[in-house]
């Protein structure tokens, strides 16, 4: 199915549709913005379309500095950041300065020396991504920050099931796995309880944070119960260390219980989406069939809405740095056309 | 001999004697000369004390730094300095250099390390330590981890008639935690331990001093079900004493939202349920004492990613205001003093505490409907860190007088 506009949700009159000078979390975000941003998304997502490139970040410089390894969303975010001709440096921050004492702000404010046009910042602390956006001066991405936000990754999330499904209010879409340290898991309850979805978390109680049901979440620890009729099922990645813990006691207690097999999926919609934002642990969290399954997995279009989604967020934040501002009720410039630079 | 000084016509508010009434107060030397109502000596200098109460010099029983001007402007005249320096106290002579830092406006009564260098493993001198002048022995920021080393401890340090300061968070469950369990932790994705892990070591704790016949102050309760372990632990008669700050009577875990490091405390802020437990405890006397637990934090040590912060604040300057901000419309001075001076010095055996004639001349004056705001900025000390910056509040120092020598005037 491909994505029906007449459910979009409108931008109120008079309002901005994305008036942040950062990306950090989704918590917050109105719907209409979280909206806007899918929208963006949805122009650099057709694959037959030459839109895939451009211009528009052409002579901006892109730092992505990340604290924490990472290949997958580093990749993404130089893919997008190339794709839109920005000038993209990155750098892996765990191996250089921090390891020779410099604080977090030092390292931030050597950044902003470099008179970057937008950074994507990935770190293992909760909330530091926040502190640094503090002292920069130009725009900041949270590539994930410790197990608060994730933010384009519940962006890529959303905008794969609005392609497949057509909208997401009033779905049934439940996140399973170690929900207590993952931020992808936090910032797709802020993203679709904010846009009318019905949403659980599937969890065993050691991994089921304090107070999820606040964020507008049902908490399920039985599987099955919580797979009933849901519309997505979005698994996430088990880390191996949780066993030391004595968070869990083994991997095939695991997925006997909370892995995602066929017969698992079976009380499930027929439709049932599957989705993980990877890396897979096969025979873990998710059974082979179930993941290479083309009728119903998603996960290497999650990956693809992945670039998308960055080109969007890293083209709408530069918008004001490139002289594009919201008028009141449209953009001051043309947004890119998406020709082929 | 220098002149008498006389305290003309304060509000003179006295637990230990119950003077609860307007008269004067004479100082001869270092000492009280005469209470209440008297005939004074026409040579006495003479400090107005209309419109002020005069209470006890304020003994802050849990503070980490001794920042001598910033406690004066509290009216602090005597602390409890924790072990936690560098080096930590757990050596007689460490003991009695710290008593001498603060003198002669601050008396720096120390508590000594309960075990070696704070590692919570082997006792330190504890019988050569009270002998160089600790009030007490603590077991420093973080509890003992091992049942068996607290209950000797304790039965040890009771065998010196010492009382053990304790810090109850169990180690295993709060892990490297930041924050308590619960919304705000989660929705910030914070390390968090559940709220459990101050009452199971509460629990513990005071099993431990009773079977050990010792006494046993646990220097910050923080939830309801420490504060109800305390009460019924009173209720059987133990000699179980506890404190809180006014920061967990006032603050809860919502106040880190945004990650404000100001907010990261140790032991952390708790729910809204836990804290109102605080005040409740504070109502009912259930809570004996309260502390600034002032631990005042440089930038560097702050202005990090909400983990990563050093935990603590700076307190001795907001402790009167905001104890009686705790006790709330039925508060009275009277109970504030108690907790902020009479009950630290009856647990811990101090000079001071009292107004009776010859006690020491540790004197406060404030005025109790003095309504200001905190500014942090204006602060005595390079740290001002404190969550509780531009809060209206009432009650103001308004001098602070120690062994007879008014050592600040506002």
């Amino acid at each position: 199915m491909t994505f029906a506009p007449d459910l979009l949700t409108p931008v109120p009159d008079g309002a901005h549709p994305f008036p942040h000078d950062h990306l950090l979390g989704i918590e917050g975000l109105k719907p209409w913005e979280i909206g806007f941003l899918l929208d963006e998304a949805e122009r650099w997502s057709d694959p037959g379309n030459s839109r895939r490139r451009s211009g528009a970040l052409a002579g901006l410089t892109q730092i992505n500095a990340f604290f924490e390894n990472s290949t997958r969303t580093l990749v993404s975010f130089e893919i997008a950041g190339k794709r839109l001709g920005a000038d993209v440096v990155s750098m892996a921050v765990a191996a250089s300065s921090v390891k020779k004492g410099e604080t977090l702000l030092d390292t931030a404010l050597t950044l902003n020396a470099m008179h970057p046009d937008v950074i994507v910042i990935r770190h293992e602390a909760a909330g530091a991504v926040a502190l640094i956006a503090s002292k920069v001066d130009c725009p900041v991405l949270n590539a994930g920050d410790g197990a608060h936000e994730h933010p384009t990754q519940a962006l890529l999330d959303a905008l794969t099931i609005r392609r497949r499904k057509g909208r997401l209010a009033g779905l049934k879409i439940a996140i399973c796995g170690d929900v207590l340290h993952s931020r992808v898991a936090r910032s797709n309850f802020h993203l679709l309880a904010t846009m009318g979805a019905e949403v659980r978390a599937v969890a065993p109680p050691t991994l089921m944070p304090v107070g999820v049901e606040r964020l507008g979440v049902h908490p399920y620890t039985d599987m099955a119960a919580g797979l009933a009729d849901v519309d997505v099922v979005m698994m996430l990645r088990l880390q191996r260390e949780r066993m030391a813990g004595a968070y869990l006691p083994s991997e095939r207690e695991y997925f006997r219980f909370y892995g995602l097999t066929e017969e698992r999926l079976s009380g499930a919609a027929d439709d049932v989406l599957v989705m993980h934002p990877g890396p897979m642990n096969r025979g873990v969290e998710i059974a082979t069939a179930v993941a290479d399954d083309i009728q119903r997995s998603a996960i290497t279009e999650q990956v693809e809405m992945g670039v998308a989604v960055r080109m969007a967020c890293l083209e709408v934040l530069t918008r004001p740095a490139r002289g594009i501002e919201w008028a009141g009720n449209a953009w001051s410039a043309q947004a890119p056309a998406g020709d082929r630079a | 001999m220098t002149r008498p000084l006389l305290i003309a016509g304060a509000h003179i508010v006295d637990p230990a004697t119950g003077h609860d009434a307007t008269g004067d107060i004479l100082i001869r030397g270092r000492e009280i000369a005469a209470l209440g109502s008297f005939d004074a000596p026409d040579d006495a200098a003479r400090i107005e004390g209309r419109g002020l109460v005069a209470a006890p010099g304020l003994i802050d029983s849990g503070v980490f730094r001794s920042d001598a001007a910033a406690c004066l402007a509290g009216g602090i005249t005597r602390v409890l300095l924790m072990p936690d320096q560098k080096p930590p106290l757990d050596d007689p002579a460490l003991v009695e250099r710290a008593m001498r830092i603060g003198k002669p406006h601050v008396w720096v009564h120390p508590l000594g390390a309960a075990t070696q260098g704070l590692a919570g493993t082997e006792l330190a001198e504890i019988g050569l330590m009270k002998e160089a002048g600790a009030a007490g022995v603590a077991t420093g920021r973080r509890g003992i981890p091992d049942p068996a080393t607290m209950y000797r401890l304790l039965q040890y340090a009771a065998g010196f008639d010492l009382v053990t300061v304790s810090h109850c968070e169990d180690a295993s469950l709060l892990g490297e935690a930041s924050a308590t369990a619960g919304e705000t932790a989660t929705r910030l994705g914070l390390p968090a331990a559940p709220a459990i892990a101050e009452s199971i070591a509460v629990a513990r704790d005071v099993r431990l001093a009773e079977a050990a016949g010792a006494r046993l102050h646990i220097r910050v309760v923080s939830t309801a079900e420490s504060v109800d372990i305390v009460r019924r632990a009173k209720a059987r008669g133990t000699r179980i004493t506890c404190g809180t700050t006014p920061a967990h009577a006032l603050l809860n875990d919502g106040e880190m939202t945004g990650y404000r490091t100001f907010a990261r405390l140790s032991p952390p802020l708790r729910s809204d349920e836990d804290r109102r437990a605080v005040l409740a405890g504070l109502a009912d006397g259930t809570i004996d004492t309260v502390s600034s637990a002032h631990d005042p934090r440089t930038q560097e040590e702050k202005r990090l990613p909400f983990a990563a912060a050093a935990p603590g604040m700076a307190g001795v300057e907001t402790l009167l205001p905001l104890t009686l901000m705790s006790l709330g419309e039925s508060g009275d001075a009277m109970r504030a003093v108690s907790l902020l001076s009479t009950t630290p010095a009856r647990l811990f055996g101090l000079p001071g505490g009292t107004l009776a004639p010859g006690a020491p001349a540790d004197i406060v004056l404030f005025d109790p409907n003095r309504a200001w705001r905190i500014d942090a900025s204006a602060f005595g000390h390079p740290a001002d860190n404190t969550p509780f910056d531009r809060l209206p509040v009432t009650g103001r120092v308004a001098a602070t007088i120690k062994g007879g020598e008014v050592v600040f005037q506002r």
